[in-house]
């Protein structure tokens, strides 16, 4: 300890690898890097698809029969319209070829293409399911913030314990006990919002027309939001937590930043990361609807369709729903992926 | 070392006193416990002064420092800044600011990882406001070392080193053009190569700027090499201070002599007994006596004081500038 202080102190030089700053040809670079990754998971699942439907019991043909008595030769005949017939190496093939150029065949139960079905269902289940994504996600992030923010208060409780106590609920009994309380009506309440399809019979046009459809969303809405927010919610205040507890959020405040200017510039934005990558992942599975919530509502969506298909079991309809959804998801996968590496200078770097 | 022992005493005794704690208590309660973190704290850092703070892990010196920033509220006693006992509003915290900056220990986790350099330094300067932000902040950057400024505006925290971050962190300090820096363990984190620069750093900042400084360390070689006057801290209150050369060279509270016999120069090894300090249950009598060596080995029941030790607690140390010791041995021994 006796040993004097060198008093030569250098100017430190800007030098080093560091000259080399990260372009956006680096993230091009990357971005291309991800998307190979997802055009493979493309491709395994679409072998996936074909030959897991096929592991599924139940005859399609017996099934379309629904009962009608058929001789063998009729069940032939339809299996041969069907091209049940063939090698299932040569319908895997056939199946490839045609997906390869976007035909996703024809239903075995409606007789029209699939593309037409998902055509029809997918924009009610995206007004659905997108509305709750916006609802939660919003929610979430509120009361995460909040909870985060001021850990270990009533609040911070509340909202936890309520959040995970409907995450925990199964969707199917909420949804059924939303329809029977607030839908059909019990003891002193109401019959307040309608609980079947996606309009009335009798809906009036234009502005009447959206208020119908937002009466039909209220309850299968309520229901997706309430089972899936508790996620925003738990990771927002997490990494929050996380993010307060970091040595600049103290150094801003020496800096005489205000408390909430400390949370919206500082916390608020680092602690966001994680939960825009979730919000990304999540954004794939809107595309794959609400099976239980579209079921219990007969929400005419996506859903509701890829449930009818299994119970068939209408293999090309299957096949298409579920190449849409799990391309999406991969999809949106890849692009949470990306946006994060666009967000995050660490990660861009690295 | 003893060459400049009288000039920094003489130096010290003359500097008028900018910060100071008086009579500062800060008290933490959790599950019904109370934790006297900082139980009764005498300390004035003089301008262009630089104080150690010196004690072990849990001791109450980062509380300290805290509320000497107003990042905690005493829970008695008051913070005076420039002979103004500091107020927590607002306005008035927002004001002390500029005056009293802080570095942290940790320079990674100090500066927002999503922030430039440019943004962190010039962080302080929006916030208060400032004229000329681009100038103050390649100004900050240069009196830190960081030079040419702007070849380091565009950095992220990631792409600069260790020496280099806390740097940065210094410079978002100097921005503010304040009086006093805090500085919790500045180069703790550091690789030893790149301690002596920031070190030298911070006593060139001294001299070119006339800035004070509180260095909170639980080293002592740093405190010797940059100090002007150490003042060691236990369980939450100051129990020796002085010029760092007496304090370290003639320690005579038990505490800073066992403290000061780890270092390799030592001829023995003072090993402490004892639990180790819980601010929640501060002994009676002098705090440090279940764990001191010298009421241990009988030298204190010679002289007559260890009843004294056992149970009449100590009066707290004033904020004098000259050699104290907070000790019924020590005040036997040397007259």
């Amino acid at each position: 300890m006796t040993t004097p202080l060198e008093s030569a102190e250098p100017a430190v030089q800007a030098a080093g690898p560091a000259d080399e700053r990260p372009t956006s040809r680096g993230t091009l670079q990357y971005a291309l890097s991800k998307a190979g990754g997802a055009l493979f998971s493309i491709a395994m699942v679409l072998v996936g698809t074909f030959f897991v439907f096929r592991l599924l019991p139940g005859d399609p043909v017996r099934n379309l029969a629904q009962g009608r008595n058929m001789t063998p030769d009729q069940l032939d005949l339809e299996r041969r319209r069907l091209g049940l017939d063939k090698p299932l190496i040569d319908q895997f093939l056939n199946f490839v070829g045609d997906t390869l150029r976007l035909d996703l065949g024809t239903s075995y139960e409606y007789k029209r293409p699939v593309i037409d079905l998902i055509g029809e269902r997918i924009g009610p289940t995206l007004l659905l399911t997108g509305t709750g994504l916006v609802i939660a996600v919003s929610l979430g992030i509120w009361q995460g913030t909040r909870a985060g923010w001021r850990h270990g208060s009533r609040f911070d409780r509340v909202s936890t314990g309520v959040s995970l106590l409907l995450w925990s609920v199964p969707t199917f009994w909420l949804g059924l006990l939303l329809m029977m309380v607030f839908g059909v009506g019990i003891g002193p309440i109401p019959s307040l919002f309608p609980f079947r399809g996606i309009e009335s019979v009798d809906a009036p046009d234009g502005f009447g027309y959206v208020l119908d459809v937002a009466s039909h969303m209220v309850l299968p809405c309520l229901t997706l939001v309430a089972v899936v927010y508790a996620q925003y919610l738990m990771v927002m205040r997490s990494s929050l937590l996380e993010e307060v507890s970091q040595d600049y959020v103290t150094v801003a405040r020496a800096k005489g930043l205000r408390d909430d200017e400390v949370r919206r510039r500082h916390a608020v934005p680092n602690a966001l990361l994680p939960t825009v990558t979730l919000v990304f992942m999540r954004i794939g599975f809107v595309v794959g609807g609400a099976v239980t919530v579209e079921y219990i509502y007969t929400w005419p969506g996506l859903g509701q369709l890829f449930y009818r298909a299994i119970e068939v079991p209408d293999f090309t309809l299957m096949q298409g729903t579920f190449m849409l959804i799990t391309v999406s998801v991969i999809v949106m996968n890849t692009l949470a992926d990306v946006v994060y590496h666009l967000l995050d200078p660490r990660v861009r770097s690295a | 070392m003893t060459e400049t022992q009288t000039t920094a005493e003489a130096v010290t005794t003359t500097r008028p006193t900018l910060l100071e704690a008086r009579d500062l208590h800060v008290e933490f309660s959790s599950r019904g416990r109370r934790a006297r973190a900082v139980d009764g704290v005498n300390l004035a850092i003089g301008e262009g002064e630089i104080v150690a703070l010196v004690g072990e892990s849990g001791c109450g010196k980062t509380t300290l420092a805290r509320t000497l920033l107003g990042l905690e509220r005493p829970t008695s006693g008051e913070v005076r800044y420039d002979g103004n006992p500091l107020t927590y509003t607002s306005k008035a915290l927002k004001t002390y600011r500029r005056q009293v900056q802080l570095v942290l220990q940790d320079p990674t986790g100090s500066l927002n990882p999503r922030h430039t350099v440019y943004e962190a330094v010039a962080e302080g300067p929006r916030i208060h406001g400032l004229p000329d932000e681009q100038d103050l902040v390649s100004k900050a950057l240069s009196h830190a070392g960081l030079r040419p400024p702007d070849r380091f505006f565009l950095r992220y925290p990631h792409e600069l080193s260790g020496g280099q971050r806390q740097r940065v962190v210094i410079a978002g300090a100097l921005a503010l053009n304040p009086k006093v820096l805090i500085a919790d363990e500045p180069v703790a984190s550091l690789d030893a190569s790149v301690r002596g620069e920031i070190l030298a750093l911070l006593l060139r900042l001294r001299d070119e700027l006339g800035l004070s400084a509180l260095v909170v360390t639980h080293d002592l070689g740093l405190a010797w090499n940059i100090a002007d006057r150490v003042a060691v801290m236990y369980l939450g209150r100051i129990v020796e201070s002085g010029p760092v050369e007496q304090v370290l060279t003639a320690p005579r509270h038990p505490y800073t002599q066992a403290l000061m016999s780890v270092l390799p120069e030592s001829p023995e090894r003072v090993v402490l007994t004892g639990e180790p300090p819980d601010p929640t249950r501060i002994p009676g009598g002098c705090r440090f006596h279940a764990r001191c060596q010298v009421l241990a080995s009988g030298k204190a029941a010679e002289a007559g004081v260890h009843t004294r030790c056992r149970t009449e607690p100590l009066p707290i140390l004033p904020a004098t500038p000259e050699a104290q010791a907070a000790c019924y041995y020590a005040e036997t021994t040397t007259p």
